[in-house]
């Protein structure tokens, strides 16, 4: 069996008396989309935090490619390949959709300790970025962060998220605030994208999970009780009474 | 274009100045006009990381009192003929004694910058802050180099070609300097580097989910910012020809603190622009009566509650209406 991109193995972070993540194992395999789900509170932010660098485990490894990456700075896991994006937006307000994206590029083509040469007009830049936002669709280019729309500041986070030329992306619910046509676009957009780069999706919309996951991971209150393709994750009795039975129906 | 020529016009006014304020009578000027360039200086460098890098440093007087005490300091070794420590001989000479004043003002962000930068929001302010106190008290209490009265500086520095005794010489020398590190500062602002820098100051988190690890960048920004204070500060001490504590006092942080938000923050000109509008108020106002920061409160006030901009932003504003 090939090696999995990521193996998440025994991760325990408790804060106070509560334990939000408790002895979480899982592995997303290579070109894999694995889902992680859960009811709000079961600790899925908690424990992207602990795979991207933002909060550090009390225990147990984080291994991306067969390195441990566990004391990793957020940096240094996506310079490695680890790439996010981001459920509320983090995006550079002031700036376009492009030099956001231009941004990221540069960020990928080594260190920015250059201090002489304009970068707001290298092409080296700019021609990526523009293909990264044709590619998840995003077409203002020359528009100010401020001025998109919700929906298309979500292309943008993944566009900025594509531009580190990432092995595994995690995305944390692409789908949050988007309509149902927003949604299934970008829905369409993550499947264009599947199989290519494994991708650890967190999302609350059953609808897409369900259509585009290989496998799903179900989480709840810290714990993972739960791995299986799809139908599996329906049939399991243990999910259906930890979740709204009514959600996991087709 | 329309700013290339303004910027050109702007310049040949700021080289004619000395000629014309001797015409017009008023030489006093000149030695104003210096002050406002040596000051203009500092508050650009601190404009690189306040307004660029997002990054408020409350101490960043100490590198502009470091750049001072360092050509002072080479002034009495050169004048007493003795070394410092038996080692580094005195200086008299621009040459030597601007780029070391740059050199230890560096090497004070550096290691200041280092533990600072672990830190953020208003720790930052009073980490710097503190710092900046112990380098007035560390420099309060050097008896050696005059202690609170400070330190005479006989004569000018020496440079091939100039005589700085001359006030225009200086004031040109000043000018030269500023223009310089304006430019220095635009390519920065504009290159990947300050690219990184404005993205730090607007989503810190972001950059780091985009693979950059963003102290060292704020750290050689940093250095950079206190490197060009360095700079500012021994340019004045060659104009006032005394350094004393004062000029790394918390004060004098806050004023050219006041001084990049009045001009501007984030902008080419508007430090240069804060500095001559504060130095002209003192100048104006202090005229009038000695209390004269009584009036800059309001002023200021006023500054950042209907123009956030600064005085650019107005600017900027009426030449969009006209």
């Amino acid at each position: 069996m090939v090696e999995p991109v990521l193996q998440v193995r025994g991760l325990r972070k408790r804060f106070g008396g509560l334990a939000a993540t408790d002895d979480v194992s899982l592995d997303v395999r290579p070109g894999e989309l694995h889902a992680l789900i859960g009811p709000n509170g079961a600790g899925k932010t908690t424990l992207i935090g602990q795979l991207t660098g933002e909060i550090t485990p009390d225990s147990g490894r984080v291994v991306f490619c067969g390195e441990d990456i566990t004391g990793l700075s957020v940096a240094a896991r996506v310079k490695r390949g680890l790439a996010r994006s981001f459920q509320i937006v983090q995006l550079l307000d002031d700036d376009t959709a492009l030099a956001n994206v231009a941004l990221a590029v540069q960020a990928r083509a080594g260190h920015s300790f250059r201090f002489w040469r304009a970068a707001g007009r290298d092409a080296r830049l700019l021609e990526p970025a523009r293909a990264l936002l044709d590619q998840v669709g995003l077409a203002r280019h020359d528009t100010s962060v401020a001025d998109l729309s919700h929906g298309e500041r979500k292309l943008l986070e993944l566009a900025m998220a594509l531009a580190a030329q990432p092995k595994l992306l995690l995305l944390d619910e692409p789908m949050a605030g988007l309509g149902a046509a927003e949604s299934l676009r970008m829905t369409e957009t993550l499947r264009a994208l599947k199989g290519g780069i494994a991708i650890l999706l967190i999302e609350h919309d059953m609808e897409a999970v369900f259509a585009l996951a290989d496998r799903i991971t179900v989480l709840v209150y810290g714990r993972a009780i739960a791995t299986g393709t799809a139908e599996e994750i329906r049939a399991n009795p243990a999910v259906q009474d930890a979740y709204l039975a009514e959600d996991l129906s087709p | 274009m329309r700013n290339a020529l303004l910027l050109a016009a702007l310049l040949a006014a700021a080289i004619a100045l000395p000629w014309a304020a001797e015409a017009l009578g008023q030489p006093a000027t000149i030695g104003l006009a210096t002050r406002i360039l040596c000051l203009g200086i500092a508050a650009a460098s601190l404009n690189l990381i306040l307004g660029h890098g997002g990054m408020v440093s409350f101490g960043h007087a100490l590198y502009y009192g470091l750049g001072a005490y360092t050509v002072g300091i080479l002034w009495e070794h050169f004048r007493l003929a003795e070394p410092i420590f038996g080692l580094i001989p005195g200086s008299n000479a621009l040459l030597v004694t601007l780029p070391a004043a740059m050199a230890v003002a560096g090497v004070a962000a550096a290691v200041i910058g280092a533990l600072s930068l672990r830190t953020s929001g208003v720790q930052f302010i009073m980490i710097t802050l503190a710092f900046a106190q112990m380098g007035f008290f560390l420099f309060v209490g050097l008896k050696a180099y005059g202690g609170d009265d400070g330190l005479l500086i006989r004569r000018r520095n020496i440079a091939p070609g100039l005589d700085l005794r001359d006030q225009n010489q200086l004031y040109w020398l000043c000018l030269g300097f500023l223009v310089a590190w304006l430019l220095l500062q635009w390519r920065i602002v504009e290159s990947r580097f300050g690219r990184v820098l404005e993205g730090i100051r607007q989503n810190e988190r972001r950059m780091a989910a985009i693979g950059i690890a963003t102290y060292r960048y704020k750290l050689v920004s940093f250095v950079i910012a206190g490197m060009g204070c360095g700079l500012a500060g021994a340019l004045t001490a060659n104009y006032l020809r005394f350094v004393s504590p004062d000029l790394m006092a918390w004060q004098k942080s806050g004023e050219i603190m006041v001084m990049v938000i009045l001009g501007g923050v984030g902008t080419l000109l508007g430090p240069v622009v804060g500095a001559a509008a504060l130095v002209g108020m003192e100048y104006v106002l202090g005229g009038i009566t000695e209390n004269w920061q009584f009036f800059l409160g309001p002023i200021l006030l006023a500054v950042v509650l209907w123009a956030p901009g600064g005085i650019m932003g107005l600017l900027g504003r009426g030449a969009r209406r006209g």
